[in-house]
């Protein structure tokens, strides 16, 4: 049974922050999860759904974050409590939904997780998604910890349910991936089916129903304001001249700084967890009397200048401070030093911050990268492999758009495959306009969940309008870096996993595609044939690559190695698997003065790509 | 003064970074650690790097125990350092302090950029001496060979958090750590793990791989 039904009341547990998420939603009596998996927001659906298998919630891993919204929305219509969890760059493809589902709203309690990702430690930019709640005038809780993280999951759905409106459960990554010590509540039971009542002059939202909404909308924020004024969420602590505003995990940084630094008895603490509508009767209450103010928040400015109007609305003239020159950056997340210094400059208390120690310095050169790689094993790079030696034996030179997912890592040399990326399904699209405008030869790649996410509309964009390009699908079965979560397209499906399989190349055809090569990429003459044939054609050309993650399959299938590959006798001057091909098995034997490769039994997967294309490399034993 | 009595408050701070690459078990360790602090009634903090670091990248994670709320441990702060791999323990210098305690596995996981000739990997002794005279004590031995003695090279971890339940300077008693063990893993490597927990214990126990300011 899933840890997270497990456990009595009022007993304690370590939950990363995504887990207490799920709890607090448990607890709330959530009866649908919906998703699209993305760091750092993926373990709330993998836990849901070993949940969906285990109880009657209902779970699903939607196509995209669009339509996870939608169905949630459907389901919350009809009545029942609902969640829906995405990472922040999520929320822009569902953004549609988010701004007009404002005006709809909601009958039973709507949460939607954005999971936010300062420092882009797994995203493609740190976009501040609290703008989204003030731009759809939704209410927002933010916590600081997996303690808070359950307590406002679960408040949220009954604030939703106060105000008719969905609630944004904004995180950041270091919520979503630290572990905290969490109570548990009591679990709730689901209500069964719910029941959608027509009311279409308020649920349909043509012009004349929506500027009425509009009206209903503002009407509920300035409810949830008030309610905001008296959150538990926003809390007072400290007394001094001094103030502090924070929200978010910056809230912890500031309550070790202030402990650290022996300020917590002059300085005044404004916590705020309740961050939208912002209760401007506390803050304005909170301000008066305070000779200079430091607000802390991660990335944009986004209570700073809120909290600078407040005081200019009430006449207070005091410093309002945040990001700047000498303060904070709106660049990255912050950590408990940079906190801790930054409040004692501003503040001008005396305080000797840690020189830390510089590896490169006490060394003397520089160490090593250690840079992520595509797995031993994984067909992406097989199937790079190809079209790199199909363009050099045919004497081109490629531009590679490409998608989101571990076949982005393709970027880094000695594969150097990916030239241009925005977002997801961003290959297909931009690779029409760069070969609209340039006439140089395209190969654009995206991975099969990502074609099923937002590569459908393209593929018949493209087709339709006649672009010319080769799409390569790279198609691993799963989700794989994420976690390997199950799609339309899947091949391999954990055990139980309900989801009917849609066949990717019976799409492409549908979507209008004449020339379509099938290859298993790990067949290299077969697959090398069809990649000069694809790259030469032209008009909208698919080439689908298939084979399954080696991760994944292992996992799934307990399928073990077949054999071992070693190089045998010296290999000289050929560096083809060097340059072309960066298989972590793979190394030059140290201090030989010759280019001699060998491969390490240990972390060679014997996929047996590379023995079809080096005669020096030989099978060498079962096992 | 016995162990128990020497122990630590647990209201003391204590910042403990875990270092290594990918595949090593860093992140199972610090969840260990931090179950078995929660066990003994303490308030744990872990944060872990999930996503795109775990392609054979760096992964670190964090244990943080007393009164601290931060989940992370900023530059020249940790107290303790649990290094998995030689040269992602030199690169945690940077993590240190003058009275930092490090624990290090010797054993080298050589990364691709040195693999194929681009890279040199430092002197694995040089890294280690350069370290122990900057840090307050340095406790080095092949963690890697410990495991595999134990019958499961995949119990560097195990190896790690026996080293660091000897030390002594967690506020709560090795038996915590061993209850966890004994609770989450698979009853197939349960033996072995705990003969690695055990080997740790016993090379923390050893002078002879310990360096000292």
């Amino acid at each position: 049974m899933s840890e997270l039904l497990q456990g009595k009341a009022d007993e304690r547990r370590l939950f990363l922050g995504n887990e207490a998420i799920v709890r607090g939603a448990l607890e709330a009596g959530v009866a649908l999860v919906t998703t699209y998996p993305g760091t750092p927001s993926s373990e709330i659906g993998d836990r849901s759904y070993e949940i969906s298998r285990q109880t009657d919630l209902a779970f699903e891993y939607s196509v995209n974050e669009k339509v996870a919204l939608e169905v949630a929305a459907g389901a919350a219509a009809s009545g029942w409590r609902v969640l829906t969890a995405m990472k922040h760059v999520g929320l822009n493809v569902a953004a549609d939904t988010l701004m007009t589902l404002a005006y709809v709203g909601v009958k039973g309690g709507m949460v939607i997780v954005s999971a936010d990702d300062p420092s882009l430690f797994s995203s493609q930019n740190e976009q501040d998604n609290r703008y989204y709640a003030k731009m759809a005038s939704l209410p927002m809780l933010e916590p600081d910890s997996p303690r808070e993280a359950k307590e406002m999951a679960q408040a949220a759905f009954a604030l939703s349910e106060e105000l008719g409106l969905p609630v944004l459960l904004r995180t950041t990554t270091r919520v979503n991936h630290t572990r905290g010590p969490v109570t548990l509540g009591t679990l709730a039971s689901r209500p069964g089916p719910g029941h959608f009542e027509k009311n279409p002059f308020q649920k349909v939202m043509v012009p004349a129903v929506a500027r009425v909404a509009h009206g209903r909308l503002l009407e509920s924020l300035s409810r949830a304001r008030a309610l905001a004024e008296v959150s538990p969420f926003n809390r007072v602590s400290g007394r001094g001249v001094w103030g502090i505003i924070a929200s978010g995990v910056s809230r912890s940084y500031v309550a070790d700084a202030l402990r650290e630094l022996g300020l917590t008895d002059q300085i005044k603490f404004l916590e705020l967890g309740f961050t939208h509508p912002l209760p401007e009767g506390l803050i304005g209450d909170f301000l008066p009397g305070l000779e200079k103010v430091l607000v802390v928040e991660e990335l944009e400015p986004y209570l700073e200048e809120s909290i600078r109007a407040i005081a200019q609305e009430r006449g207070l003239t005091g410093a309002i401070r945040g990001k700047g020159p000498g303060l904070f950056s709106r660049l990255y997340e912050y950590h408990p030093g940079l906190v801790r210094e930054t409040i004692a400059r501003y503040f001008g208390v005396s305080y000797q911050p840690p020189a830390p120690m510089v590896p490169e310095q006490v060394l003397g050169r520089a160490l090593p990268d250690r840079p992520p790689n595509l797995c031993p094993g994984c067909p992406h790079r097989a199937m790079y492999y190809s079209v790199k030696i199909a363009l050099k034996d045919l004497g081109l030179t490629g531009i590679f758009p490409t998608d989101i997912g571990c076949y982005t890592l393709g970027l880094l040399p000695p594969l150097s495959m990916a030239d241009f990326l925005i977002c997801m399904g961003s290959s297909i699209n931009t690779a029409a306009g760069i070969s609209r405008a340039t006439g140089q030869k395209v190969v654009a790649f995206i991975g099969d969940s990502t074609f099923f996410h937002s590569g459908l509309q393209g593929l018949a964009n493209a087709v339709h309008q006649g672009h010319d390009f080769l799409l390569v699908i790279l198609d691993n079965g799963t989700t794989a870096m994420t976690g390997s979560q199950p799609h339309p397209g899947v091949t391999l499906t954990p055990p139980g996993y309900p989801g009917k399989p849609i066949d990717i190349a019976g799409v492409v055809r549908g979507l209008g595609v004449e020339q379509l090569w099938q290859i298993n990429p790990f067949h290299y003459k077969e697959a090398l044939a069809a990649t000069k044939e694809a790259v030469e054609a032209s008009g909208m050309r698919v080439l689908i690559s298939q084979a399954p993650c080696h991760l994944y399959e292992s996992r799934i299938t307990g399928k073990k190695r077949q054999a071992r590959f070693q190089v045998t006798g010296e290999c000289g001057e050929c560096r083809d698997c060097l340059d072309y091909f960066g298989c972590p098995a793979m190394y030059l034997k140290p201090d030989s003065g010759v280019s001699q490769m060998l491969i390490d039994p240990d972390v060679c997967t014997g996929c047996a790509f590379c023995v079809q294309w080096c005669k020096c490399i030989k099978p060498v034993k079962k096992g | 003064m016995t162990a128990a009595e020497n122990r630590k408050p647990k209201t003391e701070n204590l910042r403990i970074f875990f270092t290594g690459v990918g595949g090593q078990g860093t992140l199972l360790a610090s969840r260990v650690l931090g179950e078995a602090a929660l066990a003994a009634g303490l308030n744990p903090l872990v944060s872990e790097t999930h996503g795109m670091a775990q392609r054979g990248g760096i992964v670190v994670s964090t244990v943080i125990l007393g009164e601290l709320k931060s989940p992370i441990i900023s530059l020249g702060e940790a107290d303790i350092v649990l290094g998995f791999e030689a040269l992602e323990t030199f690169r945690a210098l940077d993590r240190c302090q003058a009275g930092t305690l490090v624990i290090a596995n010797t054993a080298a996981i050589v990364p691709y950029p040195v693999a194929i000739g681009q890279a040199q990997y430092p002197e694995v002794a040089k890294m280690f001496e350069l370290m122990a005279a900057q840090v307050g004590s340095l406790l080095a031995f092949d963690a890697g060979a410990c495991a595999r003695e134990a019958g499961s090279p995949l119990a560097v971890n195990m190896v790690l958090l026996g080293a660091l339940a000897a030390t002594e300077r967690l506020p709560f008693a090795a038996e915590a750590i061993l209850e966890v063990i004994r609770a989450r893993t698979n009853p197939k490597f349960l033996e072995s793990n705990l003969k690695a927990f055990k080997l740790g214990e016993a090379a923390a126990r050893d002078d002879g791989n310990w360096r000292r300011r």
